[in-house]
């Protein structure tokens, strides 16, 4: 269980932080069809802000926060993925062609690069979310003391 | 000329990653971890594959060396039942033989940038001619992951979907 950090520097430093850090890991995410970064990067980065304030405020601060039900959230990013794949046979293509999504207005190109945004969503979702439970899950007891003698 | 910039930090790789290993303290061993990381994504960088660099920093030197850090706060920071015996006299013959039929391998690669190389021949062109006619993405590496070779990705996502189930399940202990 880790608890809340004494310092006062570490505290005031981490409110200040983890906006900055949340705000970075959202322009990587949506900046990745022009630049460096994509969808896997941006939810490495978001799920690293969740996880300074786990290490900062304690394990139960950010528990009420972000809730236990966070953990079964893991496969949220998937169905979104999935789900663009979906839609795209529903709009008559193959799987994850996503020249087949059925938005109207839009010309073929335009649709892909949609579908390019939707599922770099959906990875960065899955990847965060991965990230958090893992060390929700790391951190969630003291130490068993008896593993480490046997 | 190249050489320059490589040589040292080639160089700085291998000592941190021998350091990693032979490091008896295990908070210091992950930290020089995390340095090898740093290094490898300057490595990435210079060779101009700024998206593996820049995953490498943030999975590699920062996300891993967390979780490290997580676990050894869960077990312990010095592992006294470490000992280490001698490798055996095999490994000691076959590994460097190994890395000089490695090197002997490596003469037949083609050029860094031969442009007539066959990676750079075979589909390469089409990708980077077309990419932004067809997807309006102008990054290339993101159009090839997210739109040509969506299924694959999408296959890591469940790769990545699985570890994190797997690894809650293992570690699940009862809350209090």
């Amino acid at each position: 269980m880790i608890q809340p950090h004494d310092s006062i520097i570490v505290q005031s430093l981490g409110r200040f932080l983890v906006p900055v850090v949340q705000l970075f890991g959202l322009y990587v995410l949506f900046f990745g069809q022009y630049g460096p970064g994509g969808g896997f990067v941006g939810g490495v980065i978001l799920g690293a802000s969740m996880i300074l304030t786990i290490l900062i405020f304690g394990h139960d601060a950010s528990r009420s926060r972000l809730g236990k039900k966070l953990l079964h959230g893991d496969g949220v990013g998937m169905l979104i993925y999935a789900g663009v794949g979906g839609l795209c046979l529903i709009g008559g293509g193959e799987f994850l062609n996503y020249a087949h999504l059925d938005i109207p207005g839009l010309e073929t190109a335009s649709r892909r690069s949609l579908g390019i945004l939707l599922t770099q969503i959906g990875v960065a979702v899955d990847v965060a979310v991965s990230a958090i439970s893992i060390v929700f899950s790391l951190s969630a007891e003291e130490i068993i003391e008896d593993s480490m003698n046997v | 000329m190249t050489f320059a910039y490589e040589i040292p930090l080639l160089i700085l790789l291998l000592v941190t990653a021998g350091g990693a290993i032979l490091m008896k303290d295990l908070m210091s061993a992950v930290l020089l971890l995390g340095c090898y990381s740093f290094f490898l994504a300057l490595v990435w960088a210079w060779l101009g594959a700024v998206d593996v660099a820049f995953v490498e920093v943030v999975v590699g030197a920062g996300l891993a060396t967390v979780l490290f850090l997580l676990t050894l706060f869960g077990t312990a920071p010095k592992d006294g039942r470490l000992r280490r015996p001698p490798p055996p006299l095999a490994a000691l013959v076959a590994l460097p033989l190994l890395g000089v039929l490695m090197l002997y391998a490596a003469k037949d690669l083609p050029e860094f940038g031969d442009p007539n190389s066959p990676a750079s021949t075979h589909i390469s062109p089409t990708y980077l001619q077309q990419s932004f006619q067809d997807t309006h993405t102008p990054n290339v590496v993101t159009s090839v992951l997210m739109d040509y070779r969506s299924l694959d990705t999408m296959v890591e996502t469940v790769v990545i979907f699985t570890a994190g189930i797997a690894c809650v399940l293992l570690l699940r202990r009862k809350v209090s």
